[in-house]
């Protein structure tokens, strides 16, 4: 996996898009989170492991899951964190968030976590720090560690990911989620369906090699139905996405009517109750909901751990020509 | 990377290999009037393999049920960021699925060498409870401690150089029961 966008001064890893994961650093993310949840079921939650280690959490957009699951996260891991709530709105972009991250890299921390409104601010903040850098969610582009999470919830409920077939469902034009999910099921070798209203469906998806339709009833071949929450703010800009709520809800909800018994159904939340899904699915036996945010934790430890555990470079491979199958001698 | 001349000499077989094992879970027997109290804790990958089959001789000379888990020490290591020689290996989930309170744990693991992976997992293992006593069992000790580490029960004591390399073959895991010294030549 090499995870260095161009112009990282330091050559550092940093996850901001799934894109900088290949396959193989997916499963290795997600085969420590399995490590992390055998650490959540014991009494004492804490590992020394980023003990000295400085995590700062920049949120630039409201958060409840991402923010404290990041913070939380790091304090599971003994690292110190410092989390700073930034109200995006009076931020003149390109300049005051350079200087914040300036500012707050003379602390020196180890990784910097970013939410912004913006698209592109996580790379940004690369370029100017020393630390590591997590995309935490930027605009409508990317939520990486969201992906990473909905997959460990996939593969602890069914198993694998391979060969599953995901529908999702509702408001993909918004959604950073749903740009990260699609590469990293398609990645994993899922089979993605995207099922929403024409106004709700990029044009152009048609080129990540997923499926569309415009009709509900196509959810229900999926495995996982993952509803995407309606975007209440755009709908009142009378932006016209949907003639109103009610009617999207009847064209497009996800109702107990329209969900068999062996499916999972997921949202990255917040939910709307009644508008996407309704709250019997949510609630319903069914829902990964809450799975999903305990998966958040470990999933965003594991991030942690691996971008602070650097996997070796090409030149330490001398030690290790006479040893085979991955022996390991210590 | 340049071409290295590698020679490889078997130094445990597998009759080699059962016999020790056996000779093992006699002398943990022995240390262990008690032996309700024992509990076996393999650290992975291959202590995890060794742990299984020392129970398996005590269950049978004893008739007594040893609860076994396995350790995974990734998270205790103390070289957590630094740039290493050995890629980051695969993160594993501990099993440690019985209390350890008051409990007599022998740690299992195959190669004994700096020590430093030992100290990971006494420490890993007060973050489950307070056994009451921690031993060490190794298949194999070749010298070279960095710390004050000692084991309780060794298979085979090897001194080695720290350019050579020991690696121990299990069937569960490499299709053959061995133990190899790997002499290379340093650049």
């Amino acid at each position: 996996m090499e995870l260095c966008p161009p112009g990282s001064p330091t050559g550092r890893r940093h996850l901001i898009s799934i894109s900088d994961l290949d396959r193989a650093g997916i499963e290795r993310i997600l085969e420590t989170a399995e490590g992390f949840e055998a650490v959540m079921d014991r009494d004492v939650k804490k590992v020394p492991t980023l003990r000295g280690r400085t995590v700062l959490n920049v949120f630039f957009e409201s958060s409840t899951r991402t923010s404290s699951s990041f913070e939380l996260a790091a304090k599971r891991l003994s690292a110190d964190t410092i989390s700073l709530k930034a109200a995006g709105s009076s931020v003149d972009k390109g300049e005051s968030l350079k200087d914040t991250i300036l500012t707050l890299s003379a602390y020196e921390p180890d990784v910097i976590v970013i939410r912004h409104p913006q698209v592109g601010a996580p790379s940004l903040v690369a370029r100017n720090t020393n630390a590591h850098v997590v995309n935490a969610g930027d605009g409508k582009h990317q939520h990486p560690t969201q992906s990473l999470l909905d997959l460990h919830t996939i593969r602890r409920a069914l198993g694998h990911v391979d060969g599953l077939h995901v529908a999702i469902v509702g408001d993909v034009l918004h959604s950073r989620v749903a740009r990260s999910n699609i590469q990293a099921l398609i990645v994993m070798g899922a089979r993605v369906t995207l099922v929403g209203p024409p106004s709700l469906i990029p044009r152009d998806v048609a080129a990540m090699g997923v499926e569309v339709s415009h009709e509900i009833g196509a959810i229900e071949a999926a495995d996982v139905i993952y509803v995407l929450r309606m975007q209440r703010e755009r709908m009142l800009e009378g932006a016209n996405f949907v003639p109103s709520l009610r009617e999207y809800t009847a064209l497009w909800g996800v109702t107990p009517e329209r969900v068999r018994p062996s499916q999972l159904v997921m949202h990255p939340g917040p939910i709307n109750r009644g508008v996407e899904i309704a709250p019997e699915v949510a609630d319903g036996l069914n829902s990964k909901l809450i799975d999903q945010v305990r998966s958040g934790l470990v999933v965003r430890m594991a991030v942690l751990y691996d971008l602070l555990t650097e996997p070796t470079t090409t030149g330490g491979e001398a030690a290790l020509r006479v040893v085979t199958a991955g022996q390991e001698v210590a | 990377m340049s071409a290295s001349t590698t020679e490889a000499r078997v130094l445990l077989d597998q009759d080699d290999l059962q016999r020790t094992l056996r000779r093992i879970a006699h002398e943990i027997l022995e240390k262990h009037a008690d032996v309700d109290q024992l509990a076996l804790v393999g650290i992975y990958t291959r202590g995890v393999v060794l742990a299984q089959r020392l129970r398996a001789v005590i269950e049978q000379l004893s008739e007594v049920r040893v609860p076994t888990g396995a350790l995974d020490i990734s998270f205790y290591r103390d070289d957590v960021g630094l740039q290493r020689a050995h890629p980051q290996p695969v993160v594993k989930a501990t099993k440690l699925d019985f209390p350890i309170d008051g409990r007599s744990v022998v740690l299992v693991d195959d190669v004994l060498y700096t020590g430093r992976t030992i100290r990971a997992a006494i420490d890993a293992l007060f973050d489950y409870g307070r056994p009451q006593r921690v031993q060490l069992a190794v298949l194999v000790d070749r010298g070279h401690r960095e710390l004050p580490i000692r084991p309780d029960y060794v298979g085979k004591n090897l001194p080695t150089a720290r350019s050579e390399r020991v690696n121990v073959n299990l069937v569960e895991i490499d299709g053959a029961d061995r133990v190899v010294l790997l002499t290379g030549e340093e650049e």
